[in-house]
């Protein structure tokens, strides 16, 4: 039997076979979408009457998203404001329950920004607790491993850096930062951007609760709170919700190119002890990739009293086939016999997945707007080959919030609109050694896309960035929209992944399970769609459903409908972990992912 | 509190480094039908009570936040806090009523870590006060208070005088969130510090942890076609 009508839209397609003859094709969908950034709760007749006032509070400065950009940014202020004996308030906002539980990555500190911002950081405990102690890089075949040497001056030689879980190390900069007087909010999401009547961002509302799957408002609905402050500081991390929005509304990206994206997924491993070397740093590229497809893997040995191993495979969303699974390349590359022998006789114990920024300086957008700025990964300062973009986002934080404090807390900031607009912090960067970083190496992610592809690259580095350092005249282009890079489905061939042994491969439930997250299953989902009927129209039919295979967390399903004839679309937006790849590799551009309630998503400790 | 529990390497306990805490689920709808109590008018004050080490300020922020009045933290940590179990929260609770002169102890029917389902019930008798356990309707009379109870056998209603305890299940509400301005308010309500000492608690545990294993993997199960193969196959592997 036909699911009621009130759960159906009726789409009508009209599809020109000939430009002679036009058919229509008459397509029910079900309702997927029933979010209110879609279906505005003005004209929704349920939402009559219900209260939509909001409390609203002052800061001086409101930072979104607790992570080391943010921190940085908050305890800066903090630092000059007890400096200059001023007051200051400033208030952060985190979607994560506490912070560093939405936290990924390998990593490698670079401590140069740490050392700028507490040069007392070891006395103050700071989980810097593994000097990278060996460094290996290898290109990888099926069977064998070419040892590459990783000379001095090359971007990914790691001496004078520390492996570190990065969570815990967010954690550990949410303590200072509390400590100095921040006010931070773990489990309240930034959902909407306030606007003063000039135009100028007035602040940040936090999301509302109480709102059911089907968008109708519950008992508990209460509505988000306004923060208001002079300036408001978007630390989202690699493509943000808020972000997404401010381009737009202020150009911030008229002047560079589109941002271009990576998958970075990662599991912990407690691995037998006789094959832990703490202080070893693996870097592979090859295998199981083809030259034309970017992308690596690492192996980080921890030391922090059991032998506990950070591994992960990260995959450049330019990829062109549609059958290309991230999730299964990382899980077969772990059979690779080099990886294999570390890992055998080990346990998994964590799984998480996060998108990464690789465009660089050539997709750097103004990071200034009237009552605002962008700090982090957020625009994107992440230096690719040296595969390290903390560094550069703290000390993005910390020249913000240098650029911010005498306006803030001048008795007159003389300013042309409500909401500050503060240059001075984009003139900083450009003076500061994250430009000079990433000028240096703007040019070898570009270098791949060439006939040679990985190898192509490689030469490149070698010669212009080991010889020249970056100084060659041009700045070559990336290849455009991630989004816009999949072949069509019959025209790729699907790949042969192997089926998990559940020793060393899992399958992807299990792994989700390990990532600890979760959702509160009656609100709206939060992957929405401006067209419930595309998935099925344009992903489904011409790249067979990409989406299946580039979550990592199984969110995207294509079911049978239960009338039998055809497809459709579903999403469990339960086991999301916020990692942003479907908003960028979604080739309709028709997913966009907004916050969920507060507190909900993954439950990573020290990822 | 989605997070994958893993045992400790020497087999004490669980890690819990880094895991978030959060407030018990019970407990939340105790909180909120103590908050209710208190917006009838039936009850004057509603104090939230934890005990534990620094982090549980953190939840009993978030009790006040649901519209509790003011907290009271009984610090315990170390060996301590890792050896406590219901007998010494009951002994600390049955020690607080008294001197806070209590007129209602309400709590969760039980906590999602151990599933205990202890504290409330020993606490009554500590105090020899009337308990109405497992309660899905609370509601207040005069000086007596009438519960009912999800029993296995269905529901149960009891009249009992107060001073008395009552420990929350699944349907008696549905909590309220925490919204962030009165997160923010509840930064200015005040939250009392002491030890199980100051109230003359002693923490020794009569119960020792010996040893703490994962469940074993599950075994692949074994179709038999015919009734004589199970007895045959039972008779294998010993259990008849």
């Amino acid at each position: 039997p036909l699911p009621p009508l009130k759960d159906l839209h009726c789409y009508i397609r009209s599809y020109k076979s000939h430009r002679l003859l036009r058919r229509r094709i008459v397509t029910l969908t079900p309702r997927i979408t029933s979010h209110y950034t879609i279906f505005p709760r003005d004209k929704d007749p349920r939402w009559e009457g219900v209260e939509m006032e909001r409390f609203a509070d002052e800061a001086d400065v409101v930072i979104v998203g607790g992570g080391p950009a943010g921190l940085s940014a908050a305890i800066r202020l903090k630092q000059l404001a007890k400096e200059q004996e001023k007051e200051l308030r400033v208030c952060l906002v985190e979607k994560a329950s506490q912070i560093g539980a939405h936290t990924l990555s390998g990593a490698c500190l670079e401590p140069s920004a740490l050392n700028e911002l507490f040069p007392d950081w070891k006395e103050r405990g700071a989980p810097l607790n593994t000097p990278v102690t060996e460094d290996l890089f290898s290109i990888l075949t099926e069977k064998h491993r070419i040892p590459v040497p990783m000379l001095p001056g090359l971007p990914m030689n790691n001496h004078g850096n520390y492996i570190v879980r990065l969570g815990h190390f967010v954690h550990w900069l949410g303590e200072q930062a509390e400590e100095l007087g921040v006010e931070i909010y773990p489990g309240y999401a930034a959902a909407e951007v306030l606007f003063h009547e000039d135009g100028s961002v007035k602040g940040i509302a936090t999301n509302d609760v109480g709102i059911a799957k089907d968008g109708s408002p519950k008992d508990v609905f209460e509505r988000g709170m306004e923060l208001h402050a002079k300036v408001t500081l978007f630390g989202e991390g690699c493509h943000g919700h808020l972000a997404k929005q401010l381009y737009r509304q202020f150009n911030l990206r008229e002047n560079c190119e589109p941002q271009t994206y990576a998958i970075g997924l990662k599991e912990l491993w407690v691995i037998d002890e006789k094959k832990w070397r703490p202080g070893r740093v693996e870097h592979s590229v090859g295998w199981p990739l083809n030259r034309n497809t970017y992308g690596g893997s690492f192996l980080y040995h921890l030391n922090e009293g059991e032998p506990l191993v950070a591994l992960g495979f990260v995959v450049g969303l330019d990829y062109t086939n549609p059958y290309l699974s991230p999730f299964r390349e990382f899980q077969r590359w772990k059979h690779h016999p080099f990886v294999a022998k570390t890992l055998e006789g080990g346990t998994r114990i964590a799984y998480g997945a996060r998108a990464l920024n690789e465009g660089g300086y050539q997709c750097l957008p103004k990071v200034t707007f009237p009552g605002g700025m962008l700090i982090g990964c957020s625009p994107g300062f992440m230096n690719v080959p040296k595969i390290k973009g903390t560094h550069t986002a703290m000390k993005s934080g910390m020249l913000a919030a240098e650029a911010i404090f005498p306006k803030v807390t001048a008795e007159d900031p003389a300013s042309e609109t409500a909401g500050l607009h503060i240059p001075e912090y984009e003139d900083n960067l450009k003076k500061s050694w994250i430009w000079k970083e990433l000028y240096a190496v703007r040019n070898i992610r570009p270098s791949f896309h060439n006939y040679f592809g990985l190898y192509g690259g490689m030469v490149y580095t070698g010669v212009f960035y080991w010889i020249l350092r970056g100084k060659e005249p041009w700045t070559l282009k990336h290849a455009g929209l991630d989004s816009a890079q999949l072949k069509p489905a019959k025209e790729c061939t699907p790949i042969e992944y192997p089926k998990p042994d559940g020793k060393l491969s899992f399958d992807l439930l299990s792994s989700v399970a390990l990532s600890g997250t979760n959702h509160e299953g009656d609100q709206p989902p939060h992957l929405t769609l401006k067209d419930d009927s595309i998935p099925v129209a344009n992903n489904l039919a011409i790249y067979d459903g990409p989406e299946q295979r580039f979550c990592p967390a199984g969110v995207y399903e294509y079911v049978p409908l239960e009338t039998g004839e055809g497809m459709r679309l579903q999403i469990n937006a339960q086991n999301c972990v916020h990692c942003k790849t479907c908003d960028i590799k979604d080739p309709s551009q028709n997913i966009n992912w907004v916050v969920p309630e507060g507190s909900g998503g993954p439950a990573y400790n020290g990822l | 509190e989605n997070t994958k529990i893993r045992v400790k390497p020497d087999h004490s306990g669980v890690v819990t480094d880094g895991v978030k805490h959060s407030m018990n689920p019970f407990c939340e709808i105790a909180v909120e039908e103590a908050v209710k109590l208190k917006e009838k008018k039936l009850i004057k004050e509603v104090v939230a009570v934890s005990c534990g080490p620094t982090q549980v300020t953190e939840t009993i922020r978030t009790a006040l936040a649901m519209g509790c009045d003011r907290g009271i933290h009984v610090e315990v940590s170390g060996k301590d806090y890792e050896a406590m179990g219901p007998l010494q929260i009951s002994k600390i609770f049955a020690a607080l009523a008294k001197k806070e002169e209590a007129s209602l102890i309400i709590l969760g029917k039980q906590a999602i870590d151990d599933d205990c389902n202890q504290t409330g019930q020993m606490t009554a008798a500590l105090l020899d006060w009337p308990q109405g356990t497992f309660a899905s309707e609370v509601t207040i009379d005069g000086e007596k208070v009438k519960v009912v109870r999800e029993i296995d056998g269905g529901l149960e209603t009891i009249k009992i005088s107060m001073p008395a305890v009552l420990t929350a299940d699944l349907r008696l509400n549905t909590p309220r969130y925490a919204t962030l301005p009165n997160i923010m308010k509840a930064k200015k309500k005040k939250i009392a510090n002491m030890k199980p000492a100051d109230l003359g608690v002693d923490m020794v545990s009569r119960v020792e942890v010996l040893r703490v294993d994962e469940p074993p993997t599950r075994l692949a199960g074994v179709k038999v076609e015919t009734v004589d193969d199970l007895v045959a196959k039972l008779r294998a592997n010993g259990t008849i």
